[in-house]
């Protein structure tokens, strides 16, 4: 039996018809074709599906689409703005931060939550909000780099739902 | 792989929860936050006939201070226990536990009751729980959790019970966890923990056999008046952990015994 | 060539706006409309006998279109897999490798049936109610046990599992023996690895029957030769056959291979007159895709009281897995370099190919390099310890110090300054200060471990380098025109010539030096329009700055653009042709040879066994270097891979049943940004010698230096305890146990 869902995926209403057992990562690939949003394993270890559910990083591939049901999700295409990229994807550019770019939306999305949630962050803090993101060619110094430039850039400009989000959960 | 078909139902209340797991009968099960059971369904090795999701019951997500008592909702997100400062300030080792669980996307997701139901030896909370003699609280009852953990996998729970709560006594004294293991996300090969209470330690180790472990030996040696490094000895006493990849019988024996003494001396 | 405004420049690689906003194309990306869904029905089993294929339940499955066993294949696919026959010319039966498994399946993984449905989903569904009536049959899953007398063999009705079993040398190994003070022995273990691409391999294929055409989108790092592959099997003419790899999501050796899954979804779209898609899941990909190293080596190595080197003998036992791969041959070539960084001519290789049930292995990142590096370094540092050298002394004592240098099989190293490498790493790491601090906490009881590995590697023979970036750099700074204005393609047999592909670092070395021998002929031939078009004759016209003009008047210029333009229009010198391009195909008259020097630092836990890095410093030498941010890149990526090798990552088989037991990702470990030590990267430059650039590979470097590196390093720890080596990994287990026993 389908069920209805209705998301709000980077700022534009969806309204599907879906299986339970569709994974959220197969309908926003699949039914939105939002192509970046990536696979890398199927055990939840390799954060390359990793979106933003109501501004909490999640991986996509162990919820079902039927659990977004109401909620507003942010993917790697909803990271740029008027045609400029966002300071994250800016700086893993700029310190090549990617190579062949399989896993980087995953991790520019874990980047985003990570400086949402603690604008100004140490290398170790930095480090920590990538344990649940797997990169094979770049060794992890370029992305790490690439954080703590997109940090400079922003200037704590997205701390403001940093602090929401922790008052929300106090 | 891609889950075998299942049916689904969002419960919006306990109440409304447990008639689903009636009304789909054997077959069906929880889904929380899902971390266990998602990536087990996606290799067909579990195919639940129907879930129902009860991320949607808002009321058992909280975290309350209550005289002596911590309770904490099942549906209670590791961030939330992580971060909350009423966990900080009334159980700070439960706070340092959640954050030592998975990484970021895990912990946003995973659920406090999801990991006590599903009663992996691998689970950390259930460690905590079982040493401190916290309660597990359902739909249908109370159970105290030396009752709960009764094997691998295995609780009292019945097909239609929800696990609703933990409640915790609160502990703010010297305390300490140590997940060893070898990658920071990775579950602990062994786990100790350090605990305070009321004059005397509660010691907990974790994986290292079918349920989690209270270390009494230990505890009793401390009350006697025996050194760390003489009591910790006797963690692994009557101890029989299953081998796995990461590590044989004897190693999570010898593991059991350093961590503990460890964790008794770091705790703060 | 003298480092200029775009070679050598830290040009931001073009490919990346794409990549990080979510427009990559990878093969999963392509959703076309009418498309099949494949499954691939795989034997669960080490080993078995294939009683009977059951497909009642599976085809009254919704959405199945097709399902095909070895019986529809037969009709579409000619003879075998390619395998590499140049080792086992000596066996009586070589082992063919069939698309598809008929009576017998080898390895858990092996295909048995495809599905084709019209949904992902209802494809999945299907191959759940296949039912494949299997025979277990005990499987040999590694080298002891396969080599051992009586053993079961891997295929039914072959004498033994040897594969090959053969010999090279040079020098008098012999005498060297007889003549050396010390012998020191050991046995290390090259434990199998699982590549770990981060995107699995994908295909999209379509086949029109009337034209009698193939469309293949695949992740591969190989295009032209899957074309060539499929040609073969097929029979349609490699004209008609195009394949294309778009954004490939890494390879390190495990896309090189043309798989039956290529070949089957190509028959199978032939069949079924429809497109076929296929997508691996990870948990397939750890027994379909090829594994790499899966080697054990003994090695001996004799030496002079003052540390000189005198010989070197190795047996190599590569676990080939249930087939011997198309490139298998990587597999052994740890022989071609064999001696390291040492002046060491007196050198016998053996090299014993072994088969398993297990999935075939083939070339990992560094396929070769990284083992043959462990085992000398290994090997140099248990000489320096029996003779209680320090492991700097030892190595600096026998550097190959003249270049060019013959090797003990006749191979040329182009050029190399080890010691300056090493002393650098040396000065970096601060090691004189190093070994101090680490006498103190020895006192203290704490393990501080220092390694160091000195490597060379051959290249010219890797995806996700930054083609796209460092070949525009080379047409831009050739052709004198903006770097935006270049365009490069690549990864598409319909529009590039035949290519051998992206491996063995071969990329910069090969394809940029083809890339500046197409750009150079350009300019002559725009330098001789320019000079019609100028009046001047052609040695008159100066070429500057992208500008062509008569010597002493600049300001008379005529643009690289003018001329394109004006290549194509009527005013042409006497028999020149229209256009403006170039094609080479360059074959480097030699190979190059990069190096470098690695130290690495760790702290071992003496109670659990738990290795910390503390430090790694990684000076390479690629020669010239065209972007020292792709270099450096390439050189982080790869020490963090070895480092997964030295301390994490291992493959492992049920004994009873050759079924994985490190069948996740869950289980089998890869390195996270956590895991990974303080980075130290530098470079020195020693040109290449042997093609015009002057560059040499760097995109395996790491992985061949790093495992060692940390190796040393946690030997070097142990060595108060009397601990002399150590296996990969270095789990805190395995760690442990040393130490325990060492206590006994």
């Amino acid at each position: 039996m389908s069920h209805k869902v209705v998301t709000t995926v980077n700022g534009r209403r969806y309204e599907h018809e879906v299986e339970p057992r569709l994974l959220l990562v197969h309908h926003l690939r699949d039914n939105l074709g939002l192509t970046g949003t990536h696979i890398g394993c199927d055990t939840t270890q390799c954060g390359a599906c990793t979106i933003l559910l109501d501004g909490q990083a999640v991986k996509s591939c162990n919820l079902f689409a039927v659990q977004a049901e109401g909620r507003s999700l942010t993917t790697i295409e909803g990271m740029a703005k008027d045609g400029q990229l966002h300071p994250i994807q800016q700086a893993f550019w700029d310190e090549h931060g990617l190579q062949c770019g399989y896993c980087t939306p995953g991790f520019i999305m874990a980047a985003a939550y990570l400086l949402a949630e603690n604008p100004n962050p140490t290398e170790d803090d930095i480090r920590r909000g990538f344990e649940g993101n797997l990169c094979r060619c770049t060794g992890y110094v370029n992305i790490i780099k690439a954080v703590q430039t997109a940090a400079r850039t922003m200037g704590g400009a997205e701390a403001k739902p940093a602090t929401q989000a922790a008052e929300r959960r106090a | 792989m891609i889950p075998a078909a299942f049916e689904y139902a969002r419960a919006s209340s306990v109440e409304e929860a447990s008639s689903l797991l009636n009304r789909f009968g054997e077959g069906a099960k929880v889904l929380a936050g899902g971390h266990s059971l998602v990536p087990l369904m996606r290799l067909r090795l579990a195919q639940p006939k129907a879930l129902v999701d009860i991320n949607g019951i808002k009321d058992l997500d909280y975290v309350k201070a209550d005289g002596s008592r911590l309770r904490i909702g099942a549906l209670t997100r590791h961030v939330t226990i992580q971060r909350s400062k009423v966990v900080r300030d009334n159980l700070p080792i439960l706070a340092e536990v959640a954050g030592e669980i998975g990484d970021n996307q895990v912990r946003n997701l995973g659920t406090i009751g999801g990991v006590v139901a599903y009663a992996d030896a691998a689970g950390d909370y259930p460690t905590i729980a079982l040493m401190l003699d916290a309660d597990i609280v359902t739909n249908q009852r109370t159970i105290p959790a030396e009752d709960f953990f009764q094997d691998l996998f295995t609780t009292p729970l019945a097909p239609d019970e929800i696990v609703t709560e933990v409640v915790f006594p609160v502990a703010s004294g010297p305390h300490k966890y140590i997940k060893f293991r070898r990658r920071l996300f990775d579950w602990a090969i062994v786990g100790a923990a350090a605990q305070k209470l009321n004059g005397g330690w509660r010691i907990g180790l974790t994986n290292v056999g079918p349920t989690p472990v209270r270390a009494k030996a230990v505890e009793d040696a401390l009350q006697k008046g025996a050194k760390p490094e003489e009591a910790a000895e006797h963690a692994s006493d009557g101890l029989e952990p299953a081998d796995d990849l990461r590590a044989n019988p004897e190693y999570k024996k010898h593991l059991a015994r350093v961590l503990t003494r460890r964790a008794i001396q770091q705790a703060e | 060539m003298a480092v200029s405004t775009l070679i050598g420049a830290k040009i931001h690689r073009r490919e990346d706006p794409r990549l990080v906003s979510g427009r990559g194309r990878y093969v999963d990306d392509m959703q076309p409309t009418n498309v099949l869904h494949a499954a691939f029905i795989r034997s669960p089993y080490g080993h078995a006998k294939i009683s009977r294929i059951d497909l009642t339940e599976a085809t009254k499955a919704p959405g199945v279109e097709a399902i095909y066993t070895a019986r529809d294949f037969e009709k579409i696919l000619q003879g075998a897999m390619p395998v590499t026959n140049s080792f086992v010319a000596d066996k009586k039966q070589p082992i063919g490798w069939a698309y598809i498994a008929k009576d017998e399946t080898r390895y858990q993984g092996e295909i048995v049936a495809v599905v084709l449905a019209r949904g992902r989903d209802e494809a999945a569904d299907a191959a759940s109610l296949v039912q494949v009536d299997y025979k277990p049959m005990t499987p040999v899953v590694d080298i002891d046990g396969a080599v051992a007398k009586g053993s079961p063999t891997a295929h039914s009705g072959i004498p033994d599992n040897i594969a090959w079993d053969t010999t090279v040398g040079g020098g008098d190994v012999k005498a060297a023996f007889a003549e050396a003070d010390v012998v020191v022995k050991q046995r290390i273990l090259q434990q199998r690895l699982f590549p770990i691409a981060m995107e699995g391999r994908a295909l999209v294929v379509e086949y029109t029957p009337i034209e009698n055409k193939l469309t293949m989108w695949s992740s591969t790092q190989v295009p032209h030769w899957v074309r060539l592959c499929l040609t073969l099997a097929t029979g349609i003419p490699e004209s008609n056959i195009r394949v294309i790899a778009p954004d490939v999501g890494g390879g390190f050796g495990s896309k090189i291979h043309i798989y039956p899954e290529e070949y089957l979804a190509a028959a199978a779209s032939k069949l079924s007159g429809q497109a076929v898609k296929w997508v691996e899941e990870r948990s397939e990909n750890l027994t379909a895709t090829h594994h790499g190293r899966a080697q054990i080596f003994d090695i001996e190595v004799a030496a002079k009281k003052d540390g000189t080197l005198l010989g070197y003998k190795v047996t190599q036992y590569v676990d080939t897995g249930a087939y011997v791969s198309v490139f298998s041959s990587f597999q052994c070539s740890a022989y071609a370099i064999a001696e390291g960084a040492y002046d060491l001519k007196n050198v016998e290789f053996r090299t014993v190919g072994v088969l398993t049930n297990t999935t075939p292995t083939d070339a990992y990142r560094g396929a070769g390099r990284p083992e043959a590096t462990h085992a000398i370094e290994r090997g140099i540092d248990l000489v320096a310890r029996e003779l209680g050298m320090d492991p700097v002394e030892i190595r600096r004592k026998n550097f190959t110090k003249k270049f060019p240098h013959t090797n003990y099989l006749g191979l040329i190293y182009d050029t190399g300054d080890y010691d300056k490498a090493l002393t650098k790493a040396l000065e970096i790491a601060n090691y004189s200060e190093l070994r101090r601090r680490q006498e103190d906490l020895r006192k203290q009881g704490k393990l501080i471990g220092i390694g160091l590995s000195t490597w060379i590697e051959v290249c010219g023979f890797g995806p996700g380098q930054g083609h796209a970036t460092t070949f525009a750099q080379i047409a831009a700074e050739t052709l004198g025109i903006p770097y935006d204005q270049t365009e490069v393609r690549t990864g598409d047999t319909g529009d590039t010539p035949f290519g051998y592909g992206t491996y063995g670092s071969r990329s910069l070395h090969v394809g940029g030096s083809a890339v500046l021998m197409s750009s150079r002929k350009v300019v002559d031939k725009a330098k001789k329009l320019a000079a019609h078009l100028l009046e001047a004759a052609d040695e008159d016209v100066v070429f500057e700055g992208g500008r062509f003009y008569v010597k002493g008047s600049p300001d008379r210029a005529k643009t690289m653009g003018e001329i394109a333009f004006a290549a194509h229009r009527d005013n042409l010198p006497p028999g020149m042709e229209h256009g403006l391009e170039a094609t080479t195909y360059y074959d480097p008259p030699d190979l190059s040879w990069p190096f470098g020097a690695h130290v690495c630092v760790v702290e071992v836990d003496p109670e659990t066994g738990a290795v910390k890095l503390q430090r790694y410093v990684a000076v390479d030498d690629c020669g010239n270097v065209i972007n020292p941010m792709i270099v450096e890149g390439q050189v982080h990526g790869g020490v963090v891979q070895g480092i997964g090798q030295a301390l994490f990552e291992e493959v492992l088989y049920d004994h009873e049943t050759g079924q994985l037991k490190t069948g996740t990702l869950r289980e089998y470990m890869v390195p996270t940004a956590n895991e990974i030590p303080e980075f130290v990267t530098e470079r020195t430059v020693t040109p290449s010698i042997t093609n015009p650039l002057g560059a040499k590979g760097i995109g395996e470097a790491g992985t061949i230096a790093s495992s060692i590196a940390v190796i040393n390093a946690v030997c070097d720890a142990l060595t108060p305890l009397g601990i002399k080596h150590i296996d990969m990994p270095a789990t805190s287990d395995r760690v442990w146990k040393l130490i325990k026993e060492a206590g006994k």
